[in-house]
């Protein structure tokens, strides 16, 4: 055990975990400062000026508007597909031992060890092998596929936490297996699906790899945001874009967080 | 043997209780009688699905490697051939895998290497308040949006960005204008050249490469390296005999994100970098403009190779546990 | 009171009962040929150490095992296929099992939920269950909010509200200590007897065993080694294994037994039975003091005759030999008792 609580560690170990951490956090914020600069035409620092102006010009923007639709209906679909996936694979793999059980996780887990350019290309070629033309259902395709072992993995954790005691408890208490898992199974393992889901939204909302392959003339909020990044048209409505997506997608996260800490990772928080 | 004819021969009140009737509960007694029913009916949905939907596809691609591309057709010959793999080993395609894995393999290794300190710190002295705000901290930039993290630094390094400028401002614009005029490594500017790109797939990756080490570091008990401080050897010893080979499962497992996203990613060096493609960029030219899907498909196994042997490694240590 | 001879069959009427029971995991016998009859309206105790199928006995019997031979009634109906949900016996689980999203007053109540019973009756049904544990008042508490007894006596109540033919407790007081352990010993076996239920409880505690249970069964290996009643098993036990477990004992080898009673095969005597004195007496065992340690109502005398190692229970007020001193043992020869388990 740590004999002295309040030794924090050597300084040198100290200043450069706290660089590391100014490095991931410093680009993201920049974000936040370009979405108000008055400059047009370059990326000038320091900003010339501050302004609230591109805020409105982007609100009034339908292309922004409808890759912002798209985005969010791939990703709520997918995140229900990969829920009910991911939540039936973990509570198999977790409930018993069977022959192949390894194979499974692996099979679930090799879409995002692969590069997203494989799963891409292969679906792109798949669709055109089979005559399939793009829709959102193309793009959904593929967002699930790589969503199933985020919800997958919280629900295994949550289902490995769980005691086995609970759902024998439930049967002596005279519930069948659905009730079981209605009364038991479910309630327990709820806040970790919950989790899984809105990662796995957060994932599908941002995902441009796979989608440029599987989205045929279709523009998500991604894709959109890759065009202007390749060919710069309005770079204000961009830096604006930019800050809001960071917003939407920190939010699900720090939902996800507080759902699924559990007593050791903020052991004494309330100190 | 069934519940009714047992039921049905109790006298009084059942001790064997009739309990929910209907189809639910018939349903529920046969899955009860027949788990491996049970798990057959879980695991078939999201069996089919990763089954046909991915490895599915995966083999279709595969296939598609084995045909060539006629080149005076421009058409796909759907006959079985190696050619096409054959055209990976020109001068010019070599050329662009060479350039990946090594891009890789240095983004892997500096990952880790900036990526130790904030893991070891949160495994081991964070507590807490602090411990929560670590993790926050590492997973905010893991979710946030990649395009977003590629853009910012589209506007840090961009010639009159605020890299520059700090350059100018600490008057070491020298120092940069040395660098970029190395071979290699340097270029027009900063957002020009392989240092860029190396430095946004170092930035985007990294913190899947801190959460598996944090995980694994998390498991080293403190007692055993205070044991081993107390056995008298010198921190750096301590570090390479005990804390090092103990994450290594988790420096592994990290590993195998950073090295298989840079291996498979084409839109950063294609904002970031040289005109000189990667992988990824060249599996996207060959698919779309070009139409050689076949070899497009060929390349695509590159990657799949190396981190199938990657992958196999990785389990032979045990770095999945680490996950 | 139960007739002190177990092996005349009884004619009442069995709650449980084993014929042959085997339950294998592969090449493992955790239970293996079991014969059983656990009788209606009694306190029974299945002893023995971890790993010796009392465990998996109990799961056979709540459902949550099948057994892999033989034939298991409850209450003279099959039980072989019939799930748990589907048996009138409830179980009060070693780790308590309650659970931890739903608040004690819907723990207890959760088996007349699944049987679909209106709120405001099951509620009912939930506090007189509470206050028949004596725990009223904790309603609205989470079980994470509780203390071990606490959550004791709600899983207690949550297995009595169905109101089971048969409840069976896994280690139920394990997890408690040794004040609180004692005080619910006292309760449960006030419980039982006021409700009239059969319970079947497991313990690897022999002195829980002996002081809650009717009779007693003690396993080891997956066999029933011996049955019968506290007192039967503990002044009579049929073998080494049992005179050791149960209890200490002195275990006398034959040629000693022939030496000292006339009679073959093992036997073994209770360290309480033996009395050492200075003088020595015919027939007697002269023996040298090894140590002595005091136990607080009793003093523990170890001493050596020629190299077999014995043990004397000494009450408080009885004069200590010194240790080195030599003495002989005595004791009443309906005391030794030759075990016909042993050969």
């Amino acid at each position: 055990m740590r004999f002295d609580r309040h030794y924090s560690g050597p300084f040198g170990l100290k200043l450069a975990a706290a660089c590391g951490l100014l490095f991931l956090h410093l680009p993201i914020l920049l974000i936040f400062v370009y979405a108000f600069t008055t400059e047009e035409k370059s990326y000038q620092w320091p900003p010339p000026g501050f302004t609230i102006n591109w805020l409105m010009v982007t609100w009034n923007r339908p292309d922004v508007w409808q890759a912002l639709g798209l985005s969010v209906r791939v990703a709520a679909i997918s995140t229900v597909i990969a829920l009910m996936l991911g939540t039936l694979c973990a509570a198999a793999v977790s409930r018993s031992r069977f022959f192949g059980r390894e194979a499974i996780s692996l099979l679930v887990i090799l879409p995002i060890a692969l590069p997203g350019i494989i799963t891409g290309i292969s679906l792109r070629s798949a669709f055109s092998i089979a005559e399939i033309p793009f829709s959102t259902w193309t793009i959904v395709l593929g967002h699930a596929t790589f969503c199933v072992v985020i919800v997958y993995n919280n629900a295994v954790a949550r289902f490995r936490r769980t005691s086995g005691s609970l759902i024998e408890a439930s049967m002596d208490l005279g519930a069948d297996g659905f009730q079981t898992f209605r009364y038991v199974i479910l309630p327990n393992i709820s806040t970790a699906l919950l989790a899984g889901g809105m990662l796995a939204f957060a994932l599908s909302f941002d995902e441009v790899i796979v989608t440029t392959f599987t989205a045929g003339q279709q523009q998500t909020l991604p894709i959109w945001m890759l065009e202007e990044l390749v060919r710069p048209r309005q770079r204000p409505v961009t830096n604006v874009v930019a800050m809001v997506v960071v917003i939407v997608t920190f939010l699900p996260i720090l939902a996800a967080f507080y759902l699924t800490r559990d007593g050791d990772q903020i052991a004494g928080a309330g100190k | 043997m069934s519940a009714a004819s047992v039921t049905a021969a109790g006298a009084g009140a059942p001790i064997i209780m009739d309990g929910r009737r209907g189809p639910l509960g018939r349903l529920s007694d046969l899955f009860w009688r027949n788990p491996r029913l049970l798990l057959f009916l879980m695991l078939t949905p999201p069996m089919l699905w990763l089954g046909i939907v991915y490895v599915g596809s995966l083999f279709a691609l595969l296939l598609q490697s084995f045909f060539s591309i006629d080149e005076f057709s421009g058409l796909i010959r759907y006959e079985f051939t190696l050619k096409t793999y054959g055209e990976l080993f020109q001068p010019a395609n070599l050329d662009v895998i060479v350039r990946t894995v090594t891009m890789a393999v240095a983004v892997t290794l500096s990952s880790a290497v900036i990526a130790f300190p904030i893991a070891y710190y949160a495994a081991r002295y964070a507590q807490g308040k602090w411990k929560a705000l670590f993790y926050l901290g590492v997973m905010l930039p893991l979710w946030s949006s990649y395009l977003v993290k590629v853009y910012a630094w589209k506007l840090i390094l961009a010639k009159e960005g605020i890299l520059n400028w700090l350059f100018a401002k600490l008057h070491l614009t020298w120092l940069l204008d040395a660098w970029l005029s190395l071979p290699i490594v340097g270029g027009n500017s900063l957002s020009f050249s392989y240092t860029g790109t190396f430095i946004v797939f170092v930035y985007v990756w990294m913190p899947f490469m801190i959460l598996p080490l944090q995980a694994a570091l998390e498991r080293v008990p403190a007692t055993l390296i205070e044991a081993s401080n107390d056995l008298g050897a010198p921190p750096g010893q301590t570090f390479r005999r005990v804390i090092f080979p103990l994450a290594l499962p988790g420096l592994i497992a990290g590993s195998i994100f950073t090295f298989s996203l840079t291996l498979g990613d084409y839109i950063i060096p294609q904002i970031i970098g040289t005109s000189r493609l990667f992988i990824g960029q060249a599996v996207y030219a060959h698919q779309g403009t070009a139409g050689n899907i076949p070899l497009a498909a060929a390349f695509t196994v590159v990657p799949v190779v190396v981190m199938g042997f990657y992958l196999w490694m990785a389990k032979r240590m045990g770095a999945f546990n680490a996950l | 009171m139960l007739a002190p001879n177990s092996n005349s069959k009884v004619t009442m009427t069995s709650a449980v009962s084993f014929q042959g029971v085997s339950r294998h995991y592969g090449s493992v016998r955790a239970v293996d040929e079991v014969d059983l009859e656990i009788r209606e309206g009694e306190f029974f105790a299945m002893l023995g150490p971890s790993g010796s199928g009392k465990t998996t006995s109990l799961r056979l019997i709540a459902g949550f095992e099948q057994p892999t031979k033989g034939h298991i009634e409850i209450f003279g109906q099959t039980a072989e296929g019939i799930p748990p949900y589907r048996r009138n016996v409830n179980t009060v689980f070693q780790d308590y099992a309650l659970f931890p999203h739903l608040n004690v007053i819907d723990n207890v109540a959760y088996g007349l939920m699944v049987k679909g019973v209106a709120r405001a009756e099951r509620a009912r049904a939930a506090v007189e269950a509470l206050a028949l544990v004596q725990l009223p008042g904790y309603s609205d508490r989470r079980p994470g909010q509780l203390s071990g007894g606490q959550r004791q006596r709600v899983a207690l109540a949550r297995a009595l509200i169905n109101k089971p033919k048969v409840l069976l407790l896994d280690e139920p007081l394990g997890a408690l200590d040794l004040k609180l352990r004692e005080q619910m010993q006292e309760e449960l076996k006030a419980l039982q007897q006021s409700l009239g239920i059969t319970f079947v409880f497991v313990t690897h505690d022999q002195g829980e065993a002996l002081s809650m249970a009717d009779r007693v069964a003690v396993f080891n290996a997956g066999r029933i080694v011996q049955i019968g009643s506290p007192l039967d098993i503990y002044s009579r036990p049929a073998s080494r294994f049992v005179a050791d477990f149960v209890g200490s004992s002195n275990i006398l080898p034959p040629d000693i037994v022939r030496r000292l009673a006339g009679q073959d095969g093992w036997a073994s005597l209770r360290p309480e039975m033996v009395r050492l004195t200075g003088t020595a007496s015919d027939g007697a065992l002269q023996a040298r003091v090894v140590s002595t340690s005091y136990l607080g109502s009793t003093t523990r005398v170890t001493v050596d005759a020629d190299g077999l190692r014995l043990h004397a229970s000494l009450a408080a007020g009885t004069p200590l030999p010194a240790v080195g001193e030599t003495v002989f043992i005595n004791f009443d020869r309906q005391n030794l008792h030759i075990m016909e388990g042993e050969q």
